[in-house]
């Protein structure tokens, strides 16, 4: 989701905002943040980047008030003398593809430049995934000889004066010396050739996806004609990402001019013709539960800036998510107006289930909560630390943005975690917790085994404490609980034990030696037992 | 109450402390009544709440001694030590004098210092000389008289005593100033004339029903002892389920009712259930490693080919007349293991199922834990809770979807909603449910919904059938229900507060 932010100027050269107007942007899809006397704020989601633009938003806006319906077309002007690119093949394994255009006519002041700027920007962030899979970038015409060459070179033979530095770089000191170069040299990483465009003149006028010749890469107020390219590695979402761009400069009142594309397979960009796809009245009625005839499906789908003939509508070339009927429908669906729907039960009745493990699972926590002990919930996360003390291996998870970076192993852990933090508490302490523990597994199909586990600790306590709640839980769920005796590290020898049934070991019970109490800054006597649930689960149900 | 019955409430302990109550200090009260400070008081709370005696607690500023204190109140202080070595000698080098008081060098000092302030000795070339009378001698000075007065309170100070005060505290533990409650006693009305009234006279009070009374029959003819049943006590706490799993039940509850069965499963998926089966592309942002949480070193497994070729497909030339995202997709990419990040993946696994069996139709809800990979403060975290509800159905429609997303918050607590459209990979039409808060006069989002796209039906079912679909987070309900602001402390366990968080009461 993209927060844009518009001059409030600019955009009531439109539309007046009140009240009103400010539900129907709401409903347009676009829901508004704030307004204030000199900017409005609106969420735009990620399916609709030709709506980042003042331009592209109005044209919708507009349309779907009922003002300027159907779809916008725009005139293009067929290359002129030079008005070319020739791809080299040396891109292939960098940046494969570009899109390029030529706009002539425009008048830039602070606001457009502003405007041009923070399209590019979206763009980038947004449907270029960070410039990955798309890098826009616009040059001053009369600064470039044309035609204009895309090819991969060394970084050592690539040499320019980059944007916001006063100094020639090559390619490698781009990456490594210059901000955006820094910020963006991952895009590169283990290329050894670097893509750049070249003028007729020998000079570079950029290194995408990083930046552009501070020579011929920046549009001033003076500018009026401009080159513009898209590069990436998918041609159509590049030819879409110009279409957007070529649109809002025509808005501008740019002319627009194409450019001959010299590929193996020489091709023409931009291409502001509409891509046809088929609607059926019966599918659009069928999913939104309405009784719309074709007149209505036309008008909605005017008001949404599509044109419509014969079950066929004329998808705008700057749409990047029309890609099933279903996308038409939602669109009639918004323009018909999300506020319009009548909601609805059908009439069917079902019968409604709760999971069995969860029924059993509220069961165990009464029996515990009705003698008396407390319910805890942890993290599902532990820190390094935490596992520590007790040497389980675990299962880790990549790049956690805090210290919480582990699996929890069991739920004794957390348990005692939790009791070192209530040590000031007033005793006695008793608690549970049920939930899922995690360990590798070869056989699961996530490589790893989730089981329910239950955790009881009481403290001041003894085993005979532990021992005497968890034969109340047994006696309660109607099992045979057996004790055999065992060795285990945390716990005092002598009195830890295994929890059978049916023979099976199923959990641990016993009294935490004092060393791991004191690890855990504990200050009383602990208690605790820990069940897997599986076997009882199968057990009673 | 009567007089009468007044004296009948009283408990053992108050029957001690009442004839006491005119010393109004707890201190000598518990001395003579042979209780500790601490049953005093209790005591006298409760007379107090019978109206017997006013109580004023006031912060005092109390001196009393302290450990060096202690210690010269048995050995004298050092200028007494000083000038009883003095009075035997008469006169004495200053090093032999240091030497044969005992003391160290600071309490040397500072007797030194005090005896030459009071004129008591001489020092004159590197020599001490007594300077003072037997009865001189003999007299208790100021400080020692002070230190005996101890504890006092810094107001009740007269002046000579405000001198040694000031004296005493500049030197090393030998008094302190301490900051007490005090509590200021005064019989009322109704106390001094119970202080004239004979308690022997009400004779023995049952203060306890014990079995051996039951047995023997002595509480016949008796009286109890009155409770003064109006007091606070205590407060106890019971056992009860953490408050975050009682509204889980309870929404667990609102979807049973509503006639959903629940699906289970697991917390670790494959990427493909919780991103491929739902047509979110490979690329997009929300798979990326900052935004979800990547098991370290574990690769899982795909379900059936049959299933992974559909999906497969409708990723990279759509299915059911759809365009598909136009990219070639990678199958090991799919195998990555990760902490599910929305409940929607069990929603996926459903449909699998469904795949192969008669009557598709079905309405199933899941709710449970999901993760993102984000920082711990007041406003995120890396585990939230969501519910999920699906409804398939070939007659399902858009009308159906926002009654039951109607149905569901109003069972919720919103009886106002309102809905806007929204864009999520795997829903078309999708929408954002906006609940109005009454309170706070706000309409806060609450949740997303969809129709499933036939780019996932159909790799998934085998056929398109529309499937209703609504995945609402509910960390944000349970929050304004318990009002709580930060949402670490959703998983804090503070024990205090788990004991007073009050019950989930909806519905």
């Amino acid at each position: 989701m993209a927060v844009i932010k518009f001059s409030r100027k600019e955009f009531e050269k439109y539309v007046k905002l009140n009240k009103e107007i400010e539900e129907k942007i709401n409903l347009l899809g676009t829901p508004v943040n704030s307004i204030t006397n000199g900017e409005i704020e609106i969420e735009v989601l990620p399916n609709r980047p030709d709506l980042f633009s003042l331009q592209g938003f109005m044209n919708a806006f507009l349309a779907f008030l009922g003002k300027k319906t159907g779809l916008k077309e725009y005139k293009i002007n067929k290359p002129e003398k030079n008005y070319e690119v020739r791809i080299d093949k040396s891109v292939r394994d960098v940046r494969p593809y570009t899109a390029c255009a030529i706009i002539k006519n425009l008048k830039f002041d602070d606001e457009k430049i502003k405007e041009v700027i923070d399209i590019q920007e979206k763009i980038h962030s947004t449907l270029g995934r960070n410039r990955k899979k798309i890098a826009i970038g616009i040059y001053p015409l009369e600064k470039i000889t044309l035609p204009i060459k895309f090819e991969a070179r060394k970084p050592k033979d690539i040499k320019f004066i980059p944007l916001e530095s006063d100094r020639e770089m090559n390619g490698l000191q781009i990456l490594q010396q210059h901000p955006a170069g820094r910020d963006y040299a991952y895009l590169l990483e283990g290329k050894d050739k670097y893509p750049v465009f070249v003028d007729a003149a020998g000079e570079i006028l950029s290194m995408p996806p990083i930046i552009n010749s501070g020579k011929t890469g920046k549009i001033t107020e003076k500018t009026t004609d401009i080159f513009i390219e898209c590069s990436g590695f998918d041609f159509s979402i590049l030819k879409k990402a110009l279409n957007i761009l070529v649109a809002m400069l025509a808005d501008m009142q740019g002319e627009i001019y194409q450019m001959n594309l010299k590929y193996d397979k020489p091709t023409i960009t931009p291409d502001l013709s509409s891509e046809k796809m088929k609607i059926s009245v019966e599918n659009t009625n069928k999913l939104l539960g309405l009784n719309l005839n074709e007149g209505d499906i036309k008008k909605f789908l005017e008001r949404m800036g599509y044109d419509y003939k014969d079950k066929q509508v004329s998808v705008p070339a700057w749409r990047t998510d029309i890609m099933h009927e279903v996308d038409l429908i939602e669109d009639i669906a918004i323009a018909y107006g999300y506020d319009n729907f009548t909601p609805e039960i059908p009439p069917i009745s079902t019968i409604g289930e709760i999971d069995k493990k969860e029924i059993l699972k509220k069961k165990i926590a009464e029996i515990l909560t009705g003698s008396g002990l407390l319910e805890i919930s942890t993290y599902h996360l532990l820190t390094k630390e935490d596992i520590g003390t007790l040497k389980i291996k675990s299962v880790e998870v990549e790049k956690s943005k805090s210290d919480f970076k582990v699996l929890r192993p069991n739920l004794l852990i957390p348990a005692l975690k939790i009791l070192s933090e209530n040590v000031d508490t007033e005793y006695p302490q008793s608690i549970f917790e049920l939930g899922t523990v995690f360990q590798e597994n070869k056989n699961e199909e996530t490589g790893i085994q989730e089981q329910e586990n239950l955790v009881a600790a009481l403290t001041p306590a003894n085993f005979t404490n532990a021992k005497q709640a968890l034969d109340y839980l047994a006696r309660m769920l109607n099992i045979e609980l057996k004790i055999k005796e065992t060795r285990e590290e945390h716990f005092i020898d002598g009195r830890a034990g295994q929890i059978l049934l049916d023979n099976k070991e199923i959990g641990i019970i016993g009294e935490i030696h004092p060393s791991i109490l004191t690890e855990w800054h504990l200050k009383m006597p602990l208690a605790c037992f820990e069940l897997r649930l599986e076997e009882i689960f199968k057990k009673i149900s | 109450m009567s007089e009468k019955e007044v004296l009948k409430s009283l408990s053992p302990n108050e029957r001690k402390v009442l004839p006491l109550i005119s010393l109004k200090n707890v201190g000598k009260i518990a001395e003579k009544a042979k209780l500790d400070k601490t049953s005093t008081l209790r005591a006298l709370e409760f007379l107090s709440n019978k109206g017997i005696v006013k109580l004023e607690f006031k912060d005092k500023k109390e001196i009393v001694l302290g450990v060096n204190g202690i210690l010269y109140q048995k050995e004298g202080l050092p200028e007494r030590r000083l000038l009883s070595l003095l009075a035997a000698k008469r006169q004495m080098q200053l090093e032999a004098a240091a030497k044969e008081s005992k003391l160290s060098e600071n309490e040397f000092k500072a007797a030194l210092g005090a005896l030459k302030k009071k004129a008591l000795v001489n020092l004159e070339a590197g020599k001490l000389t007594l300077n003072a009378s037997p009865t001189e001698i003999s007299k208790k000075m100021l400080e020692e008289k002070f230190l005996e007065i101890l504890p006092i309170s810094l107001d009740a100070l007269k002046d000579e005593e405000k001198y040694s005060f000031e004296q005493l505290k500049n030197r090393k533990d030998i008094v302190l100033l301490e900051q007490k409650k005090q509590v200021e006693i005064e019989p009322t009305a109704l106390g001094k004339q119970l202080l004239k009234e004979d308690l022997s006279k009400v004779g023995e009070l049952i203060e306890q029903l014990t079995p051996d009374l039951m047995q023997t029959g002595k509480w016949k003819g008796k009286h109890f002892r009155k409770y003064d049943i109006t007091s606070k006590l205590p407060e106890i706490s019971g056992g009860k389920r953490h408050f975050v799993n009682q509204a889980i039940d309870y929404a667990r509850r609102v979807w049973s009712e509503m006639g959903f069965k629940e699906m289970s499963g697991t917390l670790t998926q494959t990427g493909f259930w919780n991103f491929d089966a739902l047509f979110t592309a490979q690329d997009h942002p929300v798979r990326e490693i900052q935004d979800t949480f990547y098991i370290k070193d574990i690769k899982g497994k795909l379900p059936d080919k049959e299933i992974v070729k559909a999906v497969k497909k409708a990723h990279e030339i759509g299915v059911a007349e759809s365009k598909g995202w136009q990219y070639s997709w990678n199958e090991e990419e799919s195998k990555r293991v990760i902490l599910r990040t929305h409940t929607t993946c069990l929603s996926a696994r459903t449909l699998a199922i469904l795949r192969n069996a008669k009557d598709k139709r079905g309405k199933f809800f899941a709710i449970g834990k999901c993760f993102r990979n984000e920082t711990l403060d007041w406003s995120h975290g890396f585990e939230f809770n969501q519910t999920e509800g699906i409804v398939v159905d070939k007659n399902a429609n858009f009308k159906h979807l926002l009654g039951y997303l109607s149905e569901f918050y109003k069972k919720m607590g919103f009886e106002q909603v309102k809905f806007i459209p929204s864009y999520f990979p795997y829903t078309e039409p999708s929408v954002e449910i906006y609940g109005y808060m009454k309170e706070k006069k706000i309409w806060i989002e609450i949740g997303g919904a969809g129709i499933f796209r036939p780019e996932v039906v159909v790799p998934l079912l085998g056929e398109y059938i529309p499937v209703l679909a609504w995945g609402p987070g509910f960390d944000r309900t349970l929050m304004d229900y318990y009002g709580i602001k930060d949402l670490r402390e959703l998983y804090k366990n503070d024990i205090s507060q788990l004991r007073k968080m009050k019950l989930w009461i909806k519905g």
